[in-house]
């Protein structure tokens, strides 16, 4: 890769240099097709397209180039093709408005699609009414950053992914905006990848979605009211930190699922007004710690087979319930979070409480055996069920107990940072003028 | 009967017992802010206070009222005034005394550590209006269950049955239904239970505030719509004002029939 | 001015009036009399409105009264015990009396002949029975009502105001009003009383002026004429 920089990264920057050429496109210019600009250019040569509105139908790109926008030009794919295509490596692509690929049932087109490449660069584009957004496939050491991605999906069947990796190695996703999509981020069979800063919201299905990928990285991430946050399925070693998870209502809505996932960190991340905030399902050694859990309807639900758990460190607060443990895992740890509903004293004044705390309330059994109990939250007739169960439980599981329950909260906890969200919320579908709509600071990717 | 109202309430604001009410709730009030000077958090420990207290003084100073005033109401029936407007006025005024002790109580500590401007006055709003409501609800239930029984003792102990049943026997009836009949479905008939029971009704409204998330996770189309929509801020609203008249009816037929 | 036909009514079970004819159509002073539970209150909270008969009619000036709450301005009534609103102040409580019924009042005249100006800033809650009695007393008698009902209206009071109230009665017979008093002081019906109503378990056993009562009985004294009547009756039953 640092041998791709050498040859190409650098030589936009020294324009002067002689092998390589500028192509310049526009409405006005003698060259004022894309296409032909890029069949005019040859290896590491910049096309410029300035300004105008192109649709030229599918743009194959199949040998190393810039592709570079001023202006914002927009590729138009009239609702009818798979736009820009990248089968090449050493790609970069960067300034466009690109719109319009049309739904399809048969193929899964996209605004640009990653063929088998390596070495690509996608940056602060504008993907509007997009069917798939950026689609990477068998592709690897690629940069997503600073795109916006915005679709007006309704329903599953019917959408695709704003940014999808299939089979890739070493990709970074980076301060990313998508919306109105299937799912915002959607990563199978993707390894050693960092998705980082980026805002999903308003995605049909998941903001973030793993499938059999390993050793990933996500953080600081914001995952705003999507169908559900962010889903991690059958993958290993994946660390999770400093997101934050906001909003995910629904029948079968969560901040964040893990289903056979081994293996993981949890940390710092930061669950609020989630209808769950962690789903857990037969996941082992996962570690959550200094996060915090607000106002979430269910701050974790841990289901069958969950073994060798350690939630330690986290703040829950104001949770309709802290935790619904259905698992005999004899060997989880819950000791030393805060809960705000502990009851407890501490006479010897270490901070912690003098008597165990027992997060499973007597009525989250009740209603996980009938739902609509619910409607009798925070009555006074289950506030007397549950200290009755408290003072002597029955019901509840013996081993699900904070030893060390903290008497005030975690302040270290959550390293999520608000002025982290990647770009300023604005009405969907409304362009923003990108940070940087230039080549400069390109190269800081892979510092 | 805005006479009798008017002399019904100055003569309850001068009680020590409204002062004694007020006071509580001040002190309550300010010591929740004291502790703990994030103003949402006390807005949620009052809500929990307001459904079981604001029905019980309600109730309890609602037949004590009435049973004090017996023969002062004798003396407004030979008055050349409407019997009908005699009941309505004393309640009115009870309801009217206990809503003043609640609200300013309750909303004097919240002025000063500044509620309006924060993200809770809405919260806190809602707060106030659910606890006048059920002053209102509960000192009309109160009234009626005096004006029935001219025995002050059993009076009095139906009026406090008549809270423990909507206050706590009631949920455990519903609760113990729900888990009986969690074979078939029972979405509506526990929304429906719910909004025939005030406290519960009052209950839903504040979960609609704090426990949205939680909500959100029914499966039932009908919970959803309901709760997720302002249907059921309409809805809850609609049926408080009928627990609010309803009983206030029956007072009126009581008392139209009733000897003194 | 009032007329009453088959008066019936029960308390439960307890039939407390069991057809009650009464007419008073000319000015004067009757008394109602009778044993304890006789039914003497419940004729005169059933002119007022306040108990409900099971059957039979009232009327007062003519108009049948059943429903009706306007007719009250023309009766002045005392009530047996007078209890009122304890934080009310005595001046605050005949200032809202006055305020409900509008006619004009005479509160002032009143409150000088009982002696209750230094107790008007003082509350209810704190006034002595006796003291009580005349604020109930001051309420009855402001009013120019062409019908008074005095019920007990000498419980509590002293020696001084007691004379002071039968003045008070004297003087309002004079004015032409129609006067109803029960009473268990038969001092006070033989003083005042023109007329005697005596009730006997729901029904008039007597009416007559207080010398036909005493001619019927052969007793020149009321308390005496009273209990023998009472004492006939038992031996009547008995027999």
């Amino acid at each position: 890769m640092f041998r791709w920089i050498l040859t190409c990264f650098l030589i936009p920057m020294g324009q002067g240099a002689i092998w390589a050429n500028n192509i310049l496109v526009c409405p006005t210019c003698p060259v004022f097709s894309v296409k032909e600009g890029i069949r005019l250019a040859g290896p590491c040569d910049t096309v410029t397209v300035d300004g105008g509105h192109f649709a030229e139908g599918n743009l194959l790109i199949d040998k190393e180039l810039w592709l570079i926008g001023k202006n914002w030009p927009v590729l138009d794919g009239e609702g009818k093709t798979e736009i820009i295509t990248v089968a090449s490596n050493h790609v970069h692509i960067e300034g466009f408005k690109i719109e319009n690929v049309g739904t399809s049932y048969t193929e899964d087109r996209a605004a640009i699609r990653l063929q088998e490449v390596s070495d690509f660069c996608i940056k602060n584009n504008q993907l509007k009414n997009a069917f798939f957004g950026i689609y990477s496939q068998h592709s690897k050491n690629g940069i997503i950053e600073g795109n916006t991605i915005h679709g007006e999906a309704k329903e599953e069947v019917s959408s695709g992914n704003a940014i999808h990796l299939w089979y890739c190695d070493n990709i970074k996703i980076i301060n990313n905006w998508t919306s109105g999509h299937r799912d915002g981020i959607y990563l199978e069979f993707v390894n050693s990848s960092t998705i980082k800063g980026n805002l999903s919201e308003h995605n049909v299905r998941y903001g973030l979605h793993f499938m059999f990928s390993n050793d990933d990285n996500y953080l600081q991430n914001t995952f705003r009211n999507n169908g559900a946050g962010v889903a991690v399925m059958y993958s290993k070693r994946i660390g999770m930190h400093g997101n934050l998870f906001e909003k995910n209502w629904g029948p079968s809505a969560f901040g964040l699922l893990l289903k056979e996932i081994h293996d993981s960190e949890i940390e710092g991340n930061q669950f609020q007004e989630n209808t769950v905030g962690i789903f857990a399902e037969t996941s082992n050694r996962i570690v959550y710690t200094k996060n915090n859990f607000i106002q979430n309807g269910w701050a974790m639900r841990i289901s069958g087979g969950c073994q060798n758990l350690q939630i330690t460190s986290n703040n829950f607060i104001g949770n309709s319930f802290d935790l619904a443990v259905h698992t005999s895992g004899a060997d989880n740890k819950f000791d030393g979070n805060f809960w705000s509903d502990y009851a407890g004293y501490d006479l010897d004044h270490n901070g912690i409480g003098d008597v165990p705390h027992r997060p499973m309330k007597l009525f989250s059994h009740v209603v996980s055996q009938t739902p609509e109990s619910m409607i009798l939250l925070r009555s006074l007739f289950v506030d007397i069920l549950n200290f009755s169960e408290k003072v002597s439980p029955i019901f509840t599981p013996e081993n699900v107990v904070d030893n060390q329950p903290r008497m005030k909260k975690w302040t270290a906890a959550s390293t999520v940072k608000t002025t982290n969200t990647p770009l300023p919320k604005a009405l969907p579908g409304k362009f923003l003028q990108p940070a940087l709509n230039s080549q400069e600071g390109a190269d800081n990717h892979f510092k | 009967m805005f006479k009798i109202l008017k002399y019904s309430f100055f003569d309850l604001i001068r009680s020590r017992w409204t002062y004694i009410y007020c006071g509580f709730y001040m002190l309550f009030t300010f010591s929740l802010l004291w502790l703990s000077s994030d103003l949402s958090k006390v807005v949620i420990s009052l809500m929990n206070v307001v459904l079981l207290l604001c029905p019980l003084i309600a109730t309890m100073f609602g037949v004590m009222y009435y049973y004090n005033s017996r023969e002062f109401t004798e003396l407004l029936l030979a008055q050349p005034v409407k019997r009908t407007s005699i009941f309505l006025g004393q309640y009115l005024g009870v309801a009217a005394s206990l809503s003043a002790s609640w609200v300013i109580g309750v909303g004097f500590p919240f002025l000063i550590y500044g509620v309006f401007g924060s993200a809770q006055a809405g919260n806190f709003l809602m707060l106030l209006l659910i606890g006048v409501v059920l002053s209102f609800v509960f000192s009309a239930i109160a009234f009626f269950i005096a004006l029935k029984n001219e025995n002050r003792i059993k009076g009095f102990g139906l009026a406090i049955l008549a809270w423990l049943f909507f206050a706590v026997i009631y949920d455990g009836i519903l609760l113990l239904s729900l888990s009986l009949l969690s074979e078939y479905p029972v979405e509506k008939f526990s929304l429906i239970a719910s909004v025939l029971n005030p406290i519960d009704l009052s209950r839903i409204l504040i979960l609609l505030k704090l426990d949205i998330s939680a909500l959100m996770g029914f499966t039932g189309a009908v919970f959803r719509k309901f709760l997720g929509t302002g249907l059921g801020m309409v809805v809850s609203m609609a049926v408080l004002a009928v627990w609010v008249v309803l009983p206030v009816l029956s007072i009126r037929r009581v008392a139209m029939r009733k000897d003194f | 001015m009032i007329s009453i036909q088959q008066l019936h009514k029960s308390f439960g079970t307890n039939k407390v009036l069991r057809g009650i004819d009464l007419e008073f159509d000319q000015p004067g002073i009757t008394a109602v009399l009778g044993p304890n539970g006789s039914g003497k209150t419940t004729i005169i909270k059933s002119i007022l409105g306040m108990v409900l008969p099971d059957s039979g009619t009232i009327s007062v000036q003519g108009e049948n009264i059943s429903g009706k709450w306007r007719y009250r301005n023309q009766i002045a009534y005392l009530p047996q015990i007078a209890r009122f609103p304890e934080n009310l102040t005595v001046a605050e409580l005949i200032r809202m009396v006055k305020d409900l019924n509008t006619s004009t009042a005479q509160d002032e005249a009143i409150i000088s002949l009982f002696e209750l100006r230094p107790f008007l800033d003082k509350r209810l809650g704190n006034l002595s029975g006796g003291t009580r009695q005349k604020v109930n007393l001051v309420l009855t008698f402001m009013y120019d009502c062409p019908i008074i009902f005095l019920d007990e209206p000498t419980a509590g009071l002293d020696p001084i105001s007691m004379v002071r109230l039968k003045e008070l009665i004297h003087q309002q017979r004079l004015l032409g009003k129609t006067i109803l008093i029960t009473t268990h002081v038969m001092s006070l019906v033989e003083e005042l009383a023109e007329e005697v109503v005596f009730l006997l378990e729901g029904q008039i056993h007597f009416r007559g002026s207080l010398k036909e009562l005493k001619e019927k009985s052969e007793e020149t004294n009321v308390e005496r004429a009273i209990a023998k009547l009472l004492e006939k009756q038992i031996t009547e039953m008995s027999a």
